[in-house]
């Protein structure tokens, strides 16, 4: 009896394995020829930053149902997930560039998952949007990354000015999370900004770290309360940073917190609940401000595909990572990825859904910030910064 | 340091090290048992969270309500997977009954993350633990408070069942020589599976107040907080109850106090628990409070 359940058990592994691989036999068009163009999509779908990931992807989504055909063929989105891990990072571009042979990629929230994804689109030739990873390094020394947003030396300086001149801060701590490039990034800019601004080489009173995955503030948070400080900025995942806002709530610390985009999402909200009210970051995009007239077109299609919800940020950026993809594909005539990075790095003045976008000679967006704050849990508009020209 | 600061370290280390003592108590009631490191205790307590916000979100069960249900819930998945996985094999070599407890470990994450998705889920905390107390200059949360009560009335409740019971009797039997105790007219599997399901339910407990404490589900949130409970389980002796208690203090008030003290090594805090693994196993193997198991013949 013994023997025949494990035959059997082994002829169904076997034969689940071998039906696994027929899955997927469709048809290779690749970039050249077949009716199809694919644009490969690198998000996190699960993992600490599935939040983010989900957002651009509802941006992404959108504006291939606008915009499904592009040269008389149909754009195909492929999907992967880099799991907010910076291993799978790599494995997901590696599939998307060698199996399923993409003419373009759009992708990925969180610097340190697009940094993963570098080498190997540098490589395989294949020009990649960025989305909203706003830490230099992405796009340094890399030709075949470009990217729809602002990037971290400038969101930096926006936020220190915020503290400094609306805020009226002198003395600031710095909680950041030590295992996320974009972090350390917007920490180090925002420290050399906040120096300069108010002269004072100590105006940073205390710098303290957390992993991600982390759940327990109590400790750093309590040595920051000893150093009163009349800020707190907090660049790190949206998770983490509703948790250590509201266990200083719960810790009797009164002080304002300030952070970076990577706050914007519905999780910040639900997580921090009242702790996180006044909670004020930099972001991309506002829907109270539509700077172009692509903006009102998302805007509009957005409200009507997901009944009424506002979008986020990143679901704007995500939107225009796609039509300018599709915009360079229709000047270079065909879906030759090397042709396309080259017209791609050409573009001037583009319409954007969340502003106007111009490349700078290392293929960043340069646009403007907005300032939003938490007000009756929502993300309420503050204000415009314009970049500095 | 000022006083006030270091009393609220001191507090805080004392509420996490009640929660890592509690989940200790699991893993080490279960070797003492069976010799077997159950390494999917982090994903029932990861389970019995997920249990607890949808009892309260989706069937509207008032919380108290819902924490009773999530604590029977995880103990009956307790009982389960001592019933698929680890019976089946149970005169199978000591290492078979380890893999499957990490294969048992592996399911439940992966099932998790399909079933709830990997997005973070904020559980509901209720008014009553919510409410900040204030002490002098220290500011804390009600919850501080209960979560040390909790854990030393459901350890004494634990040790009398233990040492003054029938069931703790047989318990300690099985403990000892099970092939003896059935000889002896015990009956091996229930006791076995009796000792998963309070197991599993100190484990829900122990996840529940966590949960309170830091109101964010993920899928593979058991993951740390089950390796830093095995940890502590093996500081304090690993088979021994009392000694998981106090290996979860040991691990909970420093794992604070090196933060508090040296500031530069705060994203070093996951660390300290496995560099205290190490040191204990190279100072005194057996655990604080284990006693040596010589080979009778």
């Amino acid at each position: 009896m013994k023997k025949k359940i494990s035959i059997m058990l082994a002829t169904l592994m076997i034969s689940t394995m071998g039906l696994s691989g027929c899955g997927k036999k469709a048809p290779e068009t690749g970039t050249t020829g077949g009716d199809v163009i694919k644009i490969g999509v690198f998000e996190p779908m699960t993992g600490a930053n599935a939040a983010g990931g989900a957002l651009e992807i509802e941006g992404i989504k959108l504006a291939n149902k606008l915009y499904p055909e592009v040269l008389g063929k149909k754009v195909e989105l492929v999907l992967v997930d880099n799991k907010s891990d910076k291993v799978e990072a790599a494995n997901a571009a590696s599939r998307l560039v060698e199996k399923e042979k993409v003419t373009a990629i759009i992708g990925s929230w969180g610097s340190s998952l697009s940094m993963a994804a570098g080498d190997i689109v540098k490589k395989a030739q294949i020009p990649t949007m960025g989305t909203s990873c706003t830490n230099p390094l992405v796009t340094l020394g890399n030709e075949y990354y470009f990217r729809v947003c602002f990037i971290d030396p400038f969101q930096g300086t926006v936020m220190a000015n915020y503290a400094f001149n609306t805020l009226k801060a002198k003395k600031v701590a710095i909680v950041q999370e030590v295992s996320n490039d974009y972090a350390i990034g917007l920490a180090k800019y925002f420290t050399d900004s906040f120096k300069k601004l108010t002269g004072d080489p100590n105006c940073i009173v205390a710098v303290t770290n957390y992993n991600t995955g982390d759940q327990d503030f109590t400790a750093q948070l309590t040595n920051l309360k000893a150093k009163n400080p009349d800020v707190i900025f907090a660049p790190g995942n949206f998770t983490e940073s509703a948790l250590v806002i509201r266990q200083a709530r719960q810790l009797g610390i009164k002080t304002p917190f300030i952070g970076g985009d990577t706050w914007e999402t519905p999780e910040f909200i639900t997580t921090g609940k009242e702790a996180v009210e006044g909670a004020t970051f930099s972001t991309f995009f506002a829907t109270e401000k539509p700077i172009t007239k692509e903006s009102e077109v998302f805007l509009t299609a957005y409200r009507k595909e997901y009944n009424g919800k506002e979008p986020a940020a990143v679901a704007a950026l995500g939107y225009d990572a796609y039509i300018i993809l599709l915009d360079a594909i229709k000047r270079v005539g065909s879906a030759d990825s090397v042709k396309l990075r080259d017209e791609l790095a050409k573009t001037k003045d583009f319409q954007g859904a969340a502003g106007v976008i111009n490349f700078d000679e290392n293929r960043n967006a340069v646009k403007s910030a907005v300032i939003k704050q938490v007000k009756d849990g929502k993300f309420t508009f503050k204000e415009v910064i314009e970049p500095v020209k | 340091m000022s006083l006030d600061t270091f009393l609220q370290h001191l507090t805080n280390g004392i509420s996490l090290g009640s929660l890592y003592a509690l989940i200790a108590i699991g893993y080490t009631m279960v070797y003492g048992i069976l010799r077997l490191i159950n390494f999917a205790h982090g994903d029932i307590f990861m389970m019995a969270t997920y249990f607890a916000f949808y009892g309260v979100t989706t069937f509207m069960l008032p919380w108290y309500f819902s924490f009773l249900i999530a604590i029977i819930l995880t103990g009956a998945l307790g009982i389960l997977i001592e019933r698929t996985a680890y019976r089946p094999l149970r005169g199978a070599p000591k290492i078979s009954i380890m893999i499957s407890a990490i294969g048992a470990s592996f399911l439940l994450e992966n099932v998790a993350i399909v079933m709830f998705g990997g997005r973070p889920k904020p559980f509901p905390t209720p008014e009553i633990f919510d409410k900040m107390v204030q002490i002098g200059n220290i500011s804390v949360q009600r919850l501080t408070f209960v979560i040390p009560v909790v854990t030393f009335v459901l350890l004494y409740l634990l040790l009398y069942l233990i040492n003054h019971t029938k069931s703790g009797m047989a318990m300690r039997a099985v403990s000892k020589d099970y092939e003896t105790a059935g000889l002896m007219g015990i009956d091996v599997n229930k006791t076995i599976s009796f000792t998963f399901g309070i197991g599993s339910m100190l484990a829900s407990v122990g996840a529940l107040l966590w949960a309170l404490k830091f109101p964010s589900l993920l899928p593979l949130m058991g993951v740390m907080p089950g390796l830093k409970c095995f940890i502590a389980a093996v500081i304090g002796g690993i088979g021994n109850v009392k000694g998981a208690v106090i290996g979860g203090f040991i691990l909970g008030i420093g794992e604070i106090m090196l933060v508090a003290f040296f500031q530069d090594l705060s994203g070093y805090r996951d660390a300290f628990a496995f560099v205290m693994l190490i040191v204990i196993l190279l100072l005194k193997p057996t655990g604080i409070m284990g006693e040596k198991i010589s080979e009778k013949v």
